[in-house]
């Protein structure tokens, strides 16, 4: 009921701000759609494991993506006001980036909850339109070039994820089930077809990297997170690629611990690997802040992946290190409209004496970093301890060697440019410009939250963890 | 009967690989919705009359009529050169195409299936991948736009080896088709010939590291 409530309600608060061209009726349906997205988190939590419309469940994994999203969405939108007043955007891009915005966060919601193959399948599309309309918000030539890649790459990968869940639907049809929803797959999984759930495994793995930023499909994304507007590029970077691995981690838990498992184990891990050594090396030769933050998201999400690859203690490991990854990566996207008023420019080179320009949100960017890096007293710093525990637990030192190396190499680099853009002096003088200490808040409570639960994870976080987990085997 | 037609879609496949023009690749694109229209009418025995018409006029409609017209217009409102521009020679992807279509069958050899006819898998990868070789090994968005078509004929085929089945699954094929081409087509393609003039990807190359 709330679901069905929740979608009419989207529908017409998209319609509306579409066609609004007042700030004030735009600002107010903000707020109301905030309270639409509190309220079904809220039902959600209340009512855990129902599900509604035949199509959506508030499964263990579908809360806490949902939670997750639900409280990144408020910030995100102040931000989105913010990046709209300054400099003031025109009344019908404005609205076109309202009305995608928010189709963007519904979207996502849908999928996260949708207990059906075919539903995140179509959810996932949805967000791919939305995100191309925030990706061309500025009309230029290189949003455009941006857009296109980004299309044309989500569309393939879309193709491919649809092929994949037709092959697992050949498996499920010849164990006489002719339904796609992801419980009628756990009920199978003993007697599914190996042979069509290892290529259909396959099309989705490659499929959802698009969304996901691992290997092979990460590159669109890059050049997507780079050419949004930030607070776009924050849901791009942080909830949008949890959605990627909310439709691979899904296929997966159908086929963990069968001999299907083990090899889908291998790809990811290889996957995984491969993407890592890319982001390294491009870390170490960026030049330009937002790409560096979308190439640390990649690196997150394939230590997240990688934690999916080494079992219970692994996944659960993984599935908080994707929460507070969420919670920091968008906080340091929020705060790149703030470097990107002081220096009106995108490139390291170009910035420098940061803690002079900015104090607080200096200090702000600071605890972001080391919280993005996973040192201590970073929340980070935790789940990827857990996540090496794992894999050391089953033996696997190679793994553990190249991946401690790579992060390694990947936090000097990334040091390296964060340091100089607070601390080094500027190439070029910068004249100093007041920016309110107030927009640096919401970054500062989202890092001290990441870092809260990491010391401490509340108890509700940690039961619905360990119900996701017992999906997997 | 059906046989046949997968055949025929096949030998197009080849045609692709070989093709010097741009309207040779969109009489394919023609030849290809006509057989996808074929393959659809004598194969989906089991959908209601309703469903049956809509996916059929889509075929026909859809992929023989309007996607081929789409792209013809962009070629001559942008005034794009008639030359595919490969990057390869095409004795070259001519093999290519041969190894994909030879990978597929092979591949179809290890399967002992019931529900599903080994002629739609072997139609449906070599599709999907010749789509993806064409997209790689050429210069123009525009091929690149070809290339996806004929990547969406090929999973159009798998979602009829399912069809009897699962009908739902041929109807979010057709969604898909329909959603897809037309945000590329309509919006991009347009838009990017006319933002770019000479429609080639070597101008989309601005945003790196």
């Amino acid at each position: 009921m709330i679901t069905a409530i929740y979608l009419a309600a989207i529908v017409c608060i998209v319609i509306a701000l579409a066609f609004s061209r007042s700030r004030v009726l735009s600002a107010v349906l903000g707020v109301l759609f905030l309270g639409v997205q509190i309220m079904l988190t809220v039902h959600g939590m209340m009512n855990p494991g129902k599900t509604e419309l035949s199509y959506f469940s508030f499964d263990s994994l579908g809360l806490i993506l949902l939670l997750t999203l639900s409280i990144i969405s408020v910030p995100a939108l102040i931000h989105s006001r913010i990046y709209l007043t300054k400099p003031l955007a025109s009344p019908s891009s404005a609205a076109a980036y309202n009305a995608s915005f928010v189709l963007l966060i519904a979207a996502m919601t849908m999928g996260y909850l949708a207990n059906h193959a075919a539903v995140t399948w179509i959810f996932t599309e949805i967000t791919t339109l939305s995100a191309a309309m925030l990706i061309y918000h500025h009309r230029s030539k290189l949003a455009l070039e941006a857009t296109w890649k980004y299309v044309f790459v989500c569309a393939i990968s879309i193709c491919f994820v649809f092929v994949g869940i037709l092959l697992i639907s050949l498996a499920l049809l010849h164990d006489g089930c002719s339904e796609l929803f992801y419980s009628d797959l756990m009920a199978h999984k003993a007697t599914l077809d190996g042979f069509w759930m290892k290529l259909g495994f396959l099309f989705i793995f490659a499929g959802y990297t698009a969304k996901l930023g691992l290997f092979p499909m990460f590159t669109a994304g890059v050049d997507a997170k780079d050419k949004a507007p930030a607070p776009a590029g924050a849901l791009l970077a942080s909830a949008l690629m949890n959605l990627g691995f909310c439709g691979i981690f899904r296929v997966y838990a159908a086929i963990s611990g069968t001999p299907v498992g083990n090899w889908a184990r291998i790809v990811m891990l290889v996957s995984a690997l491969i993407t890592l050594f890319i982001a390294t090396i491009y870390m170490a030769r960026i030049g330009n802040v937002k790409r560096m933050l979308a190439y640390s998201g990649i690196e997150h999400m394939s230590v997240v992946t990688l934690g999916l690859c080494f079992g219970k203690a692994g996944f659960m490991a993984a599935m908080l290190h994707m929460v507070m990854h969420t919670f920091v990566k968008s906080g340091l996207f929020f705060h790149f409209t703030q470097l990107y008023r002081t220096y009106s420019s995108k490139m390291i080179d170009d910035m420098g004496d940061y803690l002079k320009l900015n104090p607080f949100g200096a200090i702000v960017l600071l605890f972001g970093f080391v919280s993005i890096a996973a040192v201590p007293p970073s929340g980070l710093f935790f789940s990827e301890l857990l996540v090496f525990k794992a894999m050391i637990a089953e033996g696997n030192w190679v793994v553990f060697v190249l991946t401690a190396f790579l992060l390694t190499v990947l936090l000097w680099a990334f040091a390296k440019s964060m340091f100089r853009i607070i601390f080094l002096p500027a190439s070029k003088p910068v004249e100093k410009i007041r920016i309110s200490a107030w927009e640096s808040l919401t970054q500062l409570i989202l890092f001290v939250l990441a870092a809260y639960i990491g010391f401490n994870p509340p108890a509700f976080l940690t039961e619905l963890i360990g119900q996701a987990a017992a999906m997997i085997l | 009967m059906l046989e046949t037609f997968i055949i025929i879609f096949l030998a197009t496949l080849f045609y692709l690989a070989i093709a010097n023009r741009m309207r040779n690749y969109i009489k394919i694109l023609v030849y290809q919705g006509i057989l996808l229209f074929l393959v659809a009418a004598f194969h989906l025995k089991e959908f209601n009359v309703f469903n049956l018409v809509v996916i059929l006029l889509e075929t026909i409609v859809f992929k023989a009529v309007a996607v081929p017209y789409c792209i013809e217009r962009i070629i001559r409102h942008n005034n794009i050169t008639r030359e595919t521009e490969p990057f390869v020679p095409n004795f070259v992807s001519l093999l290519i195409t041969a190894g994909i279509v030879v990978a597929s069958i092979l591949l179809s050899g290890s399967i002992d299936d019931l529900i599903l006819d080994k002629f739609f898998f072997v139609g449906a990868i070599s599709a999907i991948f010749t789509g993806l070789y064409l997209i790689v090994s050429r210069r123009k968005i525009l091929t690149h736009v070809v290339g996806y078509c004929v990547i969406e004929n090929g999973v159009f085929i798998l979602s009829l080896a399912v069809g009897n089945e699962m009908p739902a699954m041929v109807n979010l094929g057709v969604m898909l088709d329909i959603f897809a081409s037309v945000f590329i087509l309509g919006i991009f393609a347009n838009k990017i010939g006319d933002v770019f003039h000479d429609v080639d990807i070597d101008s989309l190359s601005k945003l790196k590291d």
